[in-house]
């Protein structure tokens, strides 16, 4: 991840796309996961009205923030959930540490949390001197590869079998060269089993947490969050304040449209509801900021704010089934992590609103009707105006607009153009011309369309 | 002024006007002719089984049978026999050790073969995920059709902790290619009531 952090995500995924049958393997396998999609929503008739009462109440508890915030704090408490509120990553972290160190703990194992990703929590723990053993199949294996995930729901779907299998031979001793999903699987179950019995202090993310009871829910397929939560005597769960919905009741609507959306399944294995800590154990509920109210108050995408992480846009973008997840060079990647990440870090992301063709694919599937794709055109023109944008891109644009503006000049550049490719076709087809990557040049037509349309009209 | 103090006035004076939630139109959500049959096609679709039983003493039977195989069973249900004292204390190690777990479940759903289980019914909250094998039992009058009518009837708050619980555990991680048993139940039986 690191060597790949100073990267583009065009520069990343030119690496990416080096090995063409892997790249094709890759938009096969994320494809056949958006099918899957297909085939279960297709089973719901009042889906699309499912997507406007998901996108409805998401902005309606956008609006009403603050007093759904106050009014779960007060829940939680009197169900006897300790409730901790940080401003950023450094503060989620620091808060975090504070519980380990005041309870003296040594075990601790994480289901999957992409806060905690967001905030590097396992790398500031790391330095700290303390381990976490992440406990989602997919995350253990990128973790044992000291990798991060490539997608939010499906961590290692970068990897294939072989990968996994000589990661697993070099870590848990499994036979070299035996690529069964079944026997890998079996073979991380025995190991993690060992690590939950012994676990002292579980992290977990959230998936919703509801303002009327004080309580949250938490989605898992492996179970894992919740071998977690329940063997350990301390429970930590980990929330962006966005996950906040008002009543239980909308949990119906949320549970229908996310594993739909997300795999194809039509709920999740494992839909955990908590709402108080179990006789002799301690749970901690963090509710983290980190820029996410700075992005409610941006009129034009706040509504990022209404994503459920269910990564239906990932698995139909076109650039991200061919650039693979870590070109993103953030935890959350894909279309959705292009409209969220540049509010964290302009700078750092400027890149990722170009990472798109604004096909609208992932604005289509997306189960709380985010207009993802008019999201990532606007962050293209902030970030422009905030001078951020490179250079080649900023001259070419310009000249672009000055030729567009003016039709002499319009006029010329195309006959020198269609000279050029005719003649000079070295200037063009070169590895400076960025058009030229991976792309014919096309004919050069003998005149242009004005002239045609002059000659003919005379006729 | 505190991180909870900072970021709730952040959020009060960047919060849109507020707009009112929208009304759920049961009528307008998926509902099916035979609940059951739903029920049980969507479950078995997705790794879980399903037995109609007549009654308790058929369900009691399986259980004795497993008893007598000598395999390390644990009963959570007071119509099959005595639930075992120290069940809801006991820790992981030891339950690491059930090989079947038999729990009460409530609410079925069939629109996506889940059913609610409850803390008060699992005893331990451990128990129906560290179980190897799982058994659950329904009535089958508590078959609705979708989760919305399923939340009409979860009191799902009042004890600490409950779940929506659809077939065994299972994974894709590696290579999209489906296995049973990640770290969760290898296996799910739902064995259905008369009403």
């Amino acid at each position: 991840m690191s060597s790949l952090a100073k990267l583009t995500h065009a520069e990343a995924a030119e690496q990416f796309i080096a090995d063409e049958p892997r790249t094709d393997w890759h938009d096969d396998t994320l494809w056949f996961v958006r099918e899957k999609r297909d085939k279960a929503v297709n089973s719901i008739p009042e889906w699309e009205q499912l997507r406007q009462w998901a996108s409805d109440i998401k902005y309606h508890g956008l609006s009403n923030m603050h007093q759904l915030l106050v009014d779960f704090e007060k829940n939680a408490i009197a169900n006897c959930i300790e409730v901790h509120w940080a401003v950023d990553a450094k503060e989620h972290n620091e808060l975090i540490y504070k519980i380990i160190q005041d309870n003296q703990i040594e075990r601790i194992v994480k289901s999957k949390s992409m806060l905690t990703e967001e905030c590097h929590l396992n790398e500031f723990l790391t330095e700290k001197g303390v381990e976490v053993v992440d406990t989602d199949l997919g995350e253990r294996i990128v973790q044992f590869r000291k990798e991060a995930p490539s997608h939010i729901v499906l961590p290692a779907i970068h990897l294939k079998k072989q990968d996994v299998s000589e990661t697993f031979h070099e870590h848990l001793g499994t036979e070299k060269g035996n690529n069964d999903p079944q026997y890998l699987t079996e073979a991380a179950r025995g190991h993690l089993r060992d690590k939950f019995i012994a676990s002292e202090l579980a992290i977990t993310g959230v998936n919703f947490a509801i303002a009327e009871t004080g309580g949250f829910v938490v989605c898992t397929n492996e179970g894992n969050a919740d071998m977690g939560a329940h063997a350990a005597k301390i429970h930590i769960a980990c929330m962006g304040f966005e996950k906040i919905i008002p009543k239980a009741e909308h949990l119906a609507v949320f549970l229908r449209l996310l594993a739909r959306s997300a795999t194809g399944q039509p709920i999740t294995t494992y839909s955990s509801h908590f709402s108080k800590p179990r006789a002799g154990q301690q749970m901690h509920l963090v509710i983290v900021d980190n820029g996410r109210s700075r992005q409610l108050g941006r009129e034009e995408f706040r509504n990022s704010l209404k994503c459920i992480r269910c990564a239906a846009c990932f698995n139909t973008c076109p650039v991200y089934r061919r650039s693979g997840g870590h070109s993103y060079h953030t935890a959350v990647a894909g279309p959705i992590g292009s409209i969220l990440n540049p509010n964290l870090d302009m700078q750092a992301n400027k890149d990722l609103p170009f990472a798109s063709t604004l096909c609208g694919s992932c604005s289509n599937v997306c189960p709380v009707k985010i207009n993802i794709h008019e999201q990532l055109y606007l962050w293209r023109q902030t970030i422009t105006k905030e001078g951020l944008a490179p250079k080649t891109k900023t001259i070419a644009m310009w000249g672009m607009s000055e030729v567009l503006a003016h039709p002499a000049i319009y006029r010329l550049a195309g006959k020198m153009g269609r000279w050029v490719v005719k003649y000079l076709p070295f200037l063009t087809n070169n590895a400076m011309n960025p058009w030229f990557k991976q792309r014919e040049m096309p004919q050069a037509p003998k005149e242009s369309f004005r002239d045609w349309y002059l000659n003919n009209k005379q006729k | 002024m505190s991180a909870r103090e900072t970021i709730l006035a952040n959020i009060m004076a960047n919060q849109p006007v507020s707009q009112d939630l929208p009304q759920i139109d049961l009528q307008a959500v998926i509902h099916y002719d035979n609940v059951l049959q739903q029920f049980k096609t969507v479950l078995e679709s997705i790794g879980g089984k399903t037995l109609e039983i007549k009654d308790w003493q058929e369900l009691q039977a399986m259980m004795e049978s497993d008893q007598a195989a000598g395999k390390r069973i644990i009963n959570a249900i007071s119509e099959l026999g005595n639930i075992d004292e120290t069940l809801s204390t006991m820790k992981a190690e030891e339950l690491a050790m059930v090989q079947r777990a038999y729990i009460k479940a409530g609410i079925a759903v069939a629109e996506n073969g889940s059913v609610w289980v409850d803390e008060a019914a699992m005893v331990n909250r451990l128990l129906p995920f560290i179980a190897e094998h799982l058994v659950l039992v329904i009535e089958q009058k508590n078959i609705v059709a979708n989760m919305h009518h399923a939340y009409q009837q979860v009191a799902s708050f009042e004890t600490g902790f409950g779940m929506f619980l659809a077939g065994p555990s299972k994974t894709a991680d590696i290579e999209q290619s489906l296995v049973i048993g990640a770290h969760g139940a290898r296996s799910l039986l739902v064995c259905i009531l008369p009403s």
